[in-house]
């Protein structure tokens, strides 16, 4: 616990403010339902990484950011992020021990229920969804979430944050 | 770095997190108080948002080196042509201008016809498909203020929803919140341009089965809600429907702005404009109250 790098904090906060801005290129208008939930995978695998460094107070101030970046109604995406998070953490040590196919399995229920509390909440502002296209961004992410894991991991190891 | 919640399950914090934001929420749609929040969040994530917007500029910039002489040329000769239009169109302007002038000077009516504007640049566009809206480069130290217009060589595009320092948000007029009232240029029949939340089209509600609207016809500020100026093109009509079943027609419009590619567009009106016209208002009554 105390032979945490310096540089690791450092290293965790670049990945999201690249997470962020992955969240907010512009895609073309056919793909715009297709962009992967960046900001959600990012917090779900520091979570499962480092649960004792990056916790659920860590995924409410990412979400505020989300919120701000996106432009939705302030707190909504904390919450979203913040409950992900907390199911993560719950099952982080058996989340460890699955294949990366497994995983993407629990990752894509994950990102549903990041889309549903996200979706239902930014109705209260009165934006609805009419069909169910908001859960293409779950599947994506599910697809995209091994490289994102291998990635990350390089990240770590290369790093040593621990 | 010490972990900020230590050991076994968060139950207790994550209660209180969601609670707070819960707050937040709630806070956001009751009312303008989390504002001041939002646009310091919004200063610290500037520099995010101008990485993101890098790569595009980058792109503009290869594209303008690579371009041909050939495109050039053309591109040169349509605007010059375009240019000497406009002059004769200028020309005609001048008078018709110092008629309108005079004119009003006889009718006793205020003359306002040149508005303050303002250059922006376009920085980047909301990713989630429900919300309509863009981020554009001028913020509060620009004297952007909350309800600016925001037009581009087309016409409206729509309004400033939030700013911070560096940047602002503007909602799109085809933005499912957004509501606009307009006038038929043809007659002067006021209407309501609602956005819809898909991509260019308008709906123009509650039009009476007999009213005179026809395809093609322009639709323009009416400036009756007191945020956008008089005369500013909206859109152009694209369907009439009457429908007998129904009391309104079904009316669509498609936007006249090119509302998604237009990288630099106008912020038009001085805040000092606009709370003088709000503090204006009961006052002109008051005095019109003392003229009868």
């Amino acid at each position: 616990m105390n032979q945490h790098s310096p540089g690791g904090l450092m290293i965790i906060l670049g990945t999201f403010i690249v997470a962020l801005m992955l969240s907010q290129i512009p895609l073309p208008r056919m793909l715009e339902w297709w962009r992967p939930e960046f900001v959600a995978l990012f917090v779900i695998y520091w979570i499962m990484a480092l649960p004792q460094r990056f916790g659920v107070g860590s995924a409410w101030i990412i979400g505020l950011l989300l919120d701000v970046l996106k432009g939705s109604v302030l707190g909504i995406n904390a919450i979203a992020l913040t409950l992900i998070a907390y199911c993560a953490l719950l099952m982080h040590k058996r989340l460890r021990m699955f294949p990366l196919w497994q995983q993407a399995l629990v990752i894509f229920l994950l990102i549903v229920a990041n889309q549903l509390i996200f979706y239902w909440l930014q109705a209260l502002a009165g934006t609805k969804a009419d069909d169910l296209q908001f859960l293409i961004p779950a599947v994506v992410s599910a697809l995209l979430w091994p490289w994102v894991f291998v990635l990350l991991r390089g990240i770590r190891r290369t790093f040593k944050i621990s | 770095m010490k972990p900020i919640f230590r050991g076994g399950l968060p139950r207790l914090s994550l209660l209180l997190l969601l609670l707070g934001a819960l707050t937040l929420v709630i806070a956001d749609l009751r009312g303008d108080s989390v504002r001041s929040i939002r646009s310091a969040i919004s200063v610290i994530l500037t520099p995010v948002q101008w990485l993101v917007d890098i790569p595009t500029g980058v792109a503009d910039d290869i594209s303008s080196v690579l371009i041909d002489r050939a495109a050039l040329l053309k591109d040169n000769n349509q605007l010059r042509s375009n240019s000497i239009l406009l002059e004769k169109k200028v020309q005609q302007m001048m008078i018709l201008r110092a008629e309108n002038v005079r004119l009003r000077e006889l009718l006793n009516a205020s003359a306002k016809i040149d508005d303050q504007v303002l250059l922006a640049e376009l920085i980047g566009v909301n990713p989630d498909p429900f919300q309509h809206q863009i981020i554009l480069d001028k913020g509060s130290e620009d004297g952007i203020f909350i309800g600016q217009p925001v037009l581009d060589a087309g016409g409206v595009m729509g309004q400033v929803v939030e700013v911070s320092l560096y940047t602002n948000r503007t909602m799109l007029v085809t933005d499912g919140r957004h509501a606009l009232p307009v006038e038929v240029v043809r007659n002067g029949m006021r209407a309501i341009a609602l956005g819809k939340g898909s991509h260019g089209e308008l709906d123009i509600t509650h039009v009476a089965d007999n009213a005179d609207i026809r395809v093609g016809d322009l639709l323009v500020t009416s400036a009756l809600a007191g945020r956008f100026p008089y005369g500013y093109p909206l859109a152009k009509i694209i369907s009439v429907e009457r429908d007998p079943s129904r009391k309104f027609m079904i009316v669509k419009a498609k936007p006249a702005a090119r509302l998604d590619n237009s990288r630099y567009v106008l912020m038009v009106g001085e805040a000092e404009q606009e709370t003088s016209s709000m503090s204006e208002q009961p006052a002109a009554k008051a005095t019109a109250g003392g003229d009868s």
